[in-house]
């Protein structure tokens, strides 16, 4: 194991998220304020409790999710992405290190920051709206398996993008849907039988529901449904980078 | 001398099918510098990638230091260090902080001793704290060979070190890759001037569309090359060389308004003397007379066909 490597990557990694800190952390934790006030207190006043759960609180696990999955994948595609548009990943391909010790450098990194900005905004909310958590172990667990798993997501995005737009596509035609219609903002059982079902194909709803479990005990679907579903999709994005570096694709040529 | 690095029987096909390099076999001697002399295009980036572990070859063996690059990597890519062809630097990172992320990459520990001493012998110590864009492009390319030799690997690759860099950079340049020599690092060079390879190598190899045509010591290889010609323009053009000027070989342009000569220039006698002696009894008039080196090209063409 090149420790050192990891080591560097993950420093130089975080370091170049600290020159950005005020727009990294101040721009979701503003969103959220805003959620907040939007939701929380001037919808959420009119809308009744869900789950005996006010609307306030109940948005937090979604909002959280919410962030932490678009972070997870920005900062980690554009991790990888930045040193193949400019060229300085001839260094990282020349150097003593498997693709493992480039993952847990990358990769860990970009979870790192998703971690850290979940507990911000959950410390925000914690302003906003009375919060409980049940489950703190759960909760953290889901939060960490989240943030990888979305962060290794991304890493792929970034090997996979040829350009800036292709890095921005995914996030916004794809994520940022899917977490919307995925149950930030209201529980699936409110929808329509039907859409319940269609609902069920979105895999970000197994995120949110077992998150929400973790604070409220309230949940869409089961507890280790949601578990087997981030670690299907975790799995899935293992294979797919043991592909990409066993074939060196869009890395070496 | 050892050999310190081996290739065995290499291709490159790129996935454009385009090939590369063609059955490359070359050895590299332990503390020698070598430079591998070819036209753009000719696989020198390639191949040097190759050993790098930057492009996948196609088929063949590569040894370092008796490691193989895939199935040893560690050991090998640890005794390597790349400068490449491009400039790709970190704009917004410190001359200081991009350093030490390349030793702790190539799984050194830190040793700021060690930094301190590289960047000063690259005169880049007063820039230490500087974000790298505000770099010139020579300092850039000496931040380059920094970050390559930060964790003082035992064979550097140049990849055209001296593209884009002024007369006396390149000569501080070459002092420093002859200390680097001196501490008993390997050296292999591309470039695509003659007198570069000349200048700074043991031996030289010269590669054009994906092959090596030769690898010789330098002082062989420029014997070889030495020839230069004397071209004498005709007042009215010949239809054939005169009888009493048979002996020197001359030869005519394609439209005979030029006598060509070759001669050897290392060579104390090359006979030009002689030579004119003899037109000029021969009564022949010329309107201009002037001498050409072999270009690069036309080294090519000599090479291919003997
Ligand atoms: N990724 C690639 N895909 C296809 N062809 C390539 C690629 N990289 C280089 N080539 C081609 O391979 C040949 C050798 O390139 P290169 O090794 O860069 O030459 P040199 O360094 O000697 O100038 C050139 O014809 C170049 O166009
Ligand atoms: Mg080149």
């Amino acid at each position: 194991m090149n420790i050192h490597a990891i080591t560097a990557i993950y420093r130089f990694e975080m370091s170049r998220w600290g020159r950005t800190i005020g727009q990294s952390i101040a721009s979701p934790v503003i969103s959220t304020c805003l959620y907040f006030v939007v939701f929380g207190s001037a919808i959420g006043s009119r809308i009744a409790q869900i789950d005996g759960i006010s609307y306030g609180s109940f948005i937090v696990p979604g909002l959280i999710m919410l962030s932490v999955l678009t972070e997870s994948i920005s900062n980690a595609s554009f991790g990888i992405y930045f040193p193949r548009f400019t060229g300085t990943i001839y260094e990282v391909l020349s150097a003593p290190i498997d693709y493992i010790e480039i993952l847990l450098g990358y990769v860990g990194a970009a979870a790192s920051k998703s971690i850290i900005l979940g507990v911000l905004i959950l410390a925000t909310a914690g302003f906003f709206v009375p919060l409980e958590i049940k489950h703190p172990f759960i909760m953290f667990f889901f939060l960490v398996l989240t943030s990888v798993t979305f962060s290794l997501f991304g890493f792929i995005i970034g090997i996979w993008a040829d350009g800036f737009e292709k890095l921005q596509i995914i996030p916004m035609l794809i994520i940022t849907p899917l977490a919307f219609l995925g149950g930030s903002f209201y529980s699936i059982k409110m929808l329509p039988v039907f859409w319940q079902n269609v609902s069920l194909l979105n895999p970000v709803v197994y995120l949110i529901s077992g998150f929400r479990f973790s604070f409220y005990e309230s949940a869409d679907v089961s507890l280790p449904l949601s578990l087997l579903m981030i670690f299907v999709f975790l799995m899935v994005c293992i294979v797919l980078v043991r592909w990409i570096f066993k074939t060196g694709y869009r890395l070496k040529s | 001398m050892s050999t310190i690095l081996s290739i065995h029987n290499l291709n490159k096909v790129y996935a454009s099918g385009f090939q590369a390099l063609k059955n490359i076999n070359l050895k590299i001697r332990k503390g020698e510098i070598f430079a591998l002399l070819g036209p753009n295009g000719a696989g020198k980036t390639t191949l040097i990638n190759a050993i790098c572990g930057i492009v996948n070859p196609s088929d063949g063996k590569i040894i370092v230091d008796g490691f193989d690059i895939i199935n040893d990597f560690r050991a090998t890519r640890s005794l390597i260090g790349l400068v490449p062809q491009e400039l790709s630097t970190d704009a917004f990172e410190t001359v200081w902080n991009t350093v030490n992320f390349s030793r702790g990459l190539f799984g050194k520990a830190p040793n700021p001793a060690f930094i301190e001493q590289t960047l000063k012998q690259l005169s880049l110590w007063d820039k230490k704290n500087n974000t790298i864009r505000t770099l010139s492009g020579g300092m850039k390319r000496r931040l380059m060979i920094a970050k390559a030799l930060s964790h003082e690997p035992r064979v550097l690759f140049l990849d055209e070190p001296t593209a884009g860099v002024d007369v006396n950079l390149r000569k501080d340049m070459w002092e420093q890759v002859r200390h680097l020599k001196n501490t008993g690092v390997t050296i292999i060079l591309t470039t695509h001037y003659l007198e570069e390879a000349e200048e700074m190598a043991d031996r030289i190899g010269i590669i054009n569309k994906g092959e090596i045509i030769v690898t010789e010591n330098k002082t062989d290889l420029m014997k070889k090359l030495g020839r230069k010609q004397l071209i004498l323009d005709l007042k009215d053009p010949l239809g054939e060389i005169p009888a009493p000027l048979t002996k020197w070989a001359l030869a005519f342009n394609p439209e005979k308004t030029q006598l060509i000569y070759t001669y050897d220039s290392t060579k104390d006698d090359n006979g030009i003397a002689q030579l004119l002696a003899d037109l000029s009894s021969a009564g022949m008039t010329f309107k201009d007379i002037h001498t050409n080196q072999s270009s690069l090209e036309e080294i090519f063409i000599q090479l291919v066909k003997p």
